[in-house]
């Protein structure tokens, strides 16, 4: 996928003066982080299990290596075709030639965050295959032309009149307004895709190395359907996804569905091992696993290892105050939130994603809300002092921090500074104290009004009060 | 170096470790996947058949009891007579020899195609923490059954609910010994919220989940 990330200052703008999309990501907050909040109160030991998930997966990650090969050897046992991609463009290549293998012409998918990484449409699509995305949210998001804006809601940024009016287009249909009714009818238009598919495209929530299976977590079944019908099956995924056991996996279920939706349970969690067995009346007969590094391995053992026990369930750009306030597209590539602002830069390079590790009030919410324990407000400070190391700090940045240096190093001079600011700052303020608009500080100014400071300097206070103790 | 041994060298090097893992490395690898220990397991109610009921109920399957087999075809019509649904199914092939026709329904053996209203299926067992059903699929126990039709209705022998899913993956591990193509859990009707964050059932797969619960 194209990177935008560098245009994230103009995208924010847009997209806070956007009234849709700030009424749409109210609900996200609403749902998604009250969900998640009443669903771990159900679990008596929440702070154990937390534990324990981020254990484990740090216990895949150790040995990384030979949990792969344990599910590759399982995986082949149980007749699947095990792949191993260094790079997005090996993906897609890898896919193309199994569809040829097979004469694909017809590929559902169900939502894959991977694939997105790769733009593996694009590149079927330009191999002459027809691509369907079957997800509902990624359905809309493949007739409209658009990029998911959440990992887990692809679609959380469009309104019900806006998938009205999209659907009475493309479908050259009736425009119906009902949700449900909505929901019917992309049932009812992607049934057949199901059915006269030749391939199924599907990603894989975590991979068992025990029993060499792949495990998606979906509620509306399609994950079921991609996996079921079409005769050929290519789950595709990062090696980071790799965890030990079915009980391992387990313990990462109680968490990953109340982080992801606010949900006990998934409607469906399917772990698919091998094709069809002899005797089976469905499921696919071949099955295809491909294992996506394209940049996972560097973050082993460096500054940003913890971000690879990343089970992308959504709730860090839940909770954070900058993607509710500005929606998943102003990030400008396949992640957003905090777990994006990390990852990007790491995928794609810290030149093309300044904005991104500025992107954060490091309030540490999405600490808070990880349920692997990831340090994200840790890992964007690192980045912003790698910015600071390799210069890519803006200028204008960098300018004031030096002179307020040179300035803080003179404390007379600073005192005089400080105070003549004050003064200067309490003339420019209305009736009310505040100050409408503020010379450089229009960022601030534009949306809200600037408290000017009402007396003397924190300095002098506080050489009055000693003054006033001795 | 093809693409698996750039993957798997840059791994280890990445980690500081050796080119070649040592016999000790993978020794402990592979009992720690020998032992597969259950992680720390939320607080359950000392009635498991009840907890299973409730959180079934709470994920909008409906649940009703069975005293035995025999009565599965009148249990079903009499289910898909108030939901006003056709009176038509198919089921697994370890209920075809049950007697539908006197219970005036329509009901073949065969795994469920397209078109098909109604799945009767059985289970490999149910998960009470969550209200889940477990399907393994196979040749007696098609998985398309409990998908493509907008009604699923599952029989549940109450011997058959465990407490988590720990105690499923132990019993898959001492009734058969391998995985089956799928293990499919289910937690009631198929449901979507992509469109405003509205949640509504019968996304894909059924809109409806029946639990009949088999007491013999
Ligand atoms: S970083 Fe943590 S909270 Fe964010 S998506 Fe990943 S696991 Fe979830």
């Amino acid at each position: 996928m194209q990177v935008t990330s560098m245009h994230f200052k103009a995208r924010a703008g847009e997209k806070l003066a956007d009234r849709r999309l700030q009424s749409a990501l109210k609900k996200l907050q609403g749902n998604f982080v009250k969900g998640r909040a009443d669903r771990i109160a159900e679990l008596d030991n929440f702070a154990d299990i937390r534990d324990a998930a981020a254990a484990i997966r740090d216990r895949a990650l150790a040995n990384l290596d030979l949990y792969l090969e344990a599910f590759e050897q399982k995986a082949t046992a149980a007749g699947a075709v095990v792949h191993w991609a260094q790079t997005h463009d090996d993906v897609n290549r890898i896919v193309r030639e199994i569809a040829a293998q097979h004469g694909v012409r017809k590929v559902v998918k169900s939502k894959s965050m991977v694939t997105e990484e790769c733009g593996l449409n694009v590149a079927l699509e330009g191999a002459g295959l027809e691509v369907v995305e079957t997800d509902l949210g990624e359905y809309i998001l493949q007739l409209a032309q658009e990029p998911p804006s959440h990992i887990v809601a692809p679609v959380v940024h469009k309104t019900r009149d806006e998938v009205s009016d999209l659907f009475a287009e493309k479908h050259n249909a009736p425009r119906l307004t009902d949700i449900p009714a909505l929901c019917r009818e992309a049932r009812e238009k992607l049934r057949p895709h199901f059915l006269s598919a030749d391939m199924g495209v599907s990603g894989a929530n975590f991979i068992v190395a025990e029993t060499g299976s792949t495990l998606i977590v979906t509620n509306e079944g399609n994950g079921r359907m991609v996996t079921t019908l079409p005769k050929v099956h290519v789950a595709i995924t990062g090696i980071e996804k790799v965890v030990p056991t079915l009980e391992d996996v387990t313990t990462l279920l109680r968490l990953l569905p109340r982080h992801g939706t606010g949900q006990s349970i998934t409607n469906y969690i399917s772990v698919n091992t091998g094709p069809r067995r002899a005797g089976d009346s469905d499921g696919p007969g071949h099955f295809h696993v491909i294992l996506v590094d394209a940049g996972r391995s560097d973050l082993l053992g460096g500054d940003f290892r913890e971000m690879l026990r990343c089970i992308r369930c959504g709730a860090c750009m839940n909770h954070c105050p900058v993607y509710q306030s500005v929606g998943g597209h102003a990030y400008g590539w396949v992640y957003p939130g905090p777990m994006g602002s990390v990852l990007t830069p790491s995928y794609v390079g810290l030149e093309q994603t300044r904005d991104l590790p500025n992107a954060a009030t490091l309030c540490g919410q999405c600490h808070v809300a990880c349920p692997v324990k990831i340090p994200l407000p840790e890992l964007l400070r690192k980045l912003r002092e790698r910015q600071f190391a390799r210069g890519l700090k803006p200028w204008p940045e960098t300018l004031a921090l030096k002179a307020w240096g040179w300035l803080a190093a003179r404390p007379a001079l600073y005192a005089l500074a400080t105070r003549f600011k004050a003064r200067l700052l309490r003339a420019m303020a209305d009736e009310r104290g505040m100050i409408r608009s503020l010379p450089f500080g229009g960022g601030w100014t534009d949306r809200r009004d600037f408290p000017a400071p009402q007396g003397r300097t924190f300095r002098d206070l506080y050489q009055a009060s000693k003054a006033k103790a001795n | 170096m093809d693409s698996r041994a750039s993957v798997l060298a840059r791994i280890r090097a990445r980690l500081g470790k050796a080119v070649t893992p040592a016999a000790a490395e993978r020794a402990q690898v592979a009992e720690y996947l020998a032992g597969h220990p259950q992680g720390p397991r939320p607080g359950m109610p000392a009635d498991t058949i009840a907890r299973f009921c409730e959180r079934a109920l709470g994920l909008m399957t409906s649940v009703s009891e069975l005293s035995t087999l025999d009565e599965l075809p009148a249990a079903v019509a009499r289910y898909l007579a108030a939901q006003g649904l056709q009176p038509a199914a198919v089921c697994w092939p370890q209920f075809a020899a049950l007697d539908w026709r006197g219970a005036g329904l329509e009901v073949a053996a065969r795994p469920a195609r397209d078109g098909d209203l109604v799945g009767i299926t059985g289970v490999f067992c149910a998960i009470a923490e969550t209200g889940t059903l477990m399907l393994c699929s196979g040749a007696a126990s098609p998985a398309a059954s409990s998908l493509l039709p907008e009604t699923h209705i599952a029989v549940v022998p109450r011997t058959r609910i465990v407490s988590g899913m720990e105690e499923g993956w132990a019993l898959l591990r001492a009734e058969s010994g391998v995985m089956p193509r799928a293990v499919n859990f289910v937690s009631g009707p198929s449901r979507t919220a992509d469109i405003e964050q509205t949640v509504t059932l019968g996304a894909h797969g059924p809109y409806r989940v029946h639990v009949l619960l088999l007491s013999q």
